[in-house]
């Protein structure tokens, strides 16, 4: 009985440390983003549709709005493009695109082909200010609160379900700030 | 941990001769003006992962992602930040994940435990078997059954 013991100890102390392992394990390789519930980054980046015009994330506080990062060379980002317009013609919350180390010229064609669901798109040429929204691929898309705190990070295509489990309710439901 | 860094450097070195070196700077061909910055920059894009294939380094990475991510450490070391400075950066935007060498944190208390705690298990079995042998051996009088078969 007690030679048995010490094994069978080890084998449930085994189990549940890959138990835990295999609980959190990230799906698909999703990271966890250290940004959810800090500020959202500052920016100040040229529009796409209007290269006058700047993108500035100091004109976006005082509402929730999504941050929705892109490419045209992004296979997933055409995918979710149809989510997009539909949360735009939903008309709850705004979304804002950033437009990541693309062409100008093939972005303003992937919008008037596929249309624009932006309310403005910001230009990061560079990857400068997707470094500082710490992403690692496209697409991925933030929401942020009226106080400008990042309150939710979706890696991936945008799906109806996303939008309607996980985005609507904190938009419409709860107070803002919860982190 | 000088001693663990000359050993890192000469494994690393091995590895070269025997992989041939041309590859490693085919990805990133950097090359700052103070010896010792470059060897920070070394260090530090091998210490730092590729958030988009997970499993590299900067250093090691073609995408464009890492090359971005090498630049920012250009820039800050030339800038004049200490190694410090650029981890907690990096770590602030991409989380601890992108350190290949964990913080010593309370948070990180049984990553680092966990070596020293399975030792010691192992240890305190090894012990268990062999004072249970030795118990063995001491009374263990009767003859070796074949012996008794074969007479």
């Amino acid at each position: 009985m007690n030679r048995f013991l010490l094994p069978l100890g080890l084998f449930v102390l085994l189990a549940v440390v890959l138990a835990i392992g295999i609980r959190h394990a990230p799906e698909k390789g999703v990271i966890a983003s250290p940004l959810l519930g800090r500020p959202a980054p500052q920016f100040a980046l040229p529009s796409l549709t209007d290269p006058a015009q700047q993108v500035r994330s100091a004109d976006l506080k005082g509402h929730w709005y999504l941050f929705n990062v892109w490419g045209t060379w992004c296979g997933e980002c055409r995918q979710e493009h149809e989510t997009l317009l539909q949360v735009h013609s939903a008309g709850v919350v705004p979304i804002i695109g950033l437009d990541w180390r693309d062409d100008d010229t093939q972005a303003r064609s992937w919008l008037a082909q596929l249309g624009n669901p932006y309310q403005s798109v910001a230009v990061d040429r560079s990857g400068r200010i997707a470094i500082d929204w710490g992403v690692y691929g496209a697409p991925e898309t933030f929401l942020v609160n009226p106080q400008g705190i990042v309150v939710y990070k979706h890696v991936g295509a945008l799906t109806p379900d996303t939008w309607t489990r996980e985005i609507l309710p904190r938009v419409s439901g709860l107070p803002a700030g919860t982190s | 941990m000088r001693w663990r860094d000359a050993v890192a450097g000469l494994l690393l070195a091995a590895c070269l001769l025997l992989t041939g070196a041309g590859a490693v700077w085919a990805v990133d061909p950097t090359e700052l003006p103070d010896p010792r910055l470059q060897a920070r920059y070394v260090a530090l894009t091998h210490e730092l992962r590729c958030m988009q294939c997970q499993n590299e380094a900067l250093a090691d990475s073609p995408v464009e992602l890492a090359a971005d991510l090498r630049r920012e450490v250009r820039d800050q070391l030339l800038a004049g930040k200490s190694d410090d400075d650029i981890r907690a950066w990096m770590s602030a935007r991409y989380g601890d994940f992108i350190l290949f060498r964990p913080r010593y944190s309370l948070r990180n208390a049984w990553l680092w435990g966990a070596p020293a705690a399975l030792l010691l298990i192992g240890a305190l079995v090894c012990w268990r078997v062999v004072r249970n042998r030795g118990a063995l051996l001491a009374t263990d009088n009767e003859p070796l059954e074949e012996d008794g078969q074969s007479g």
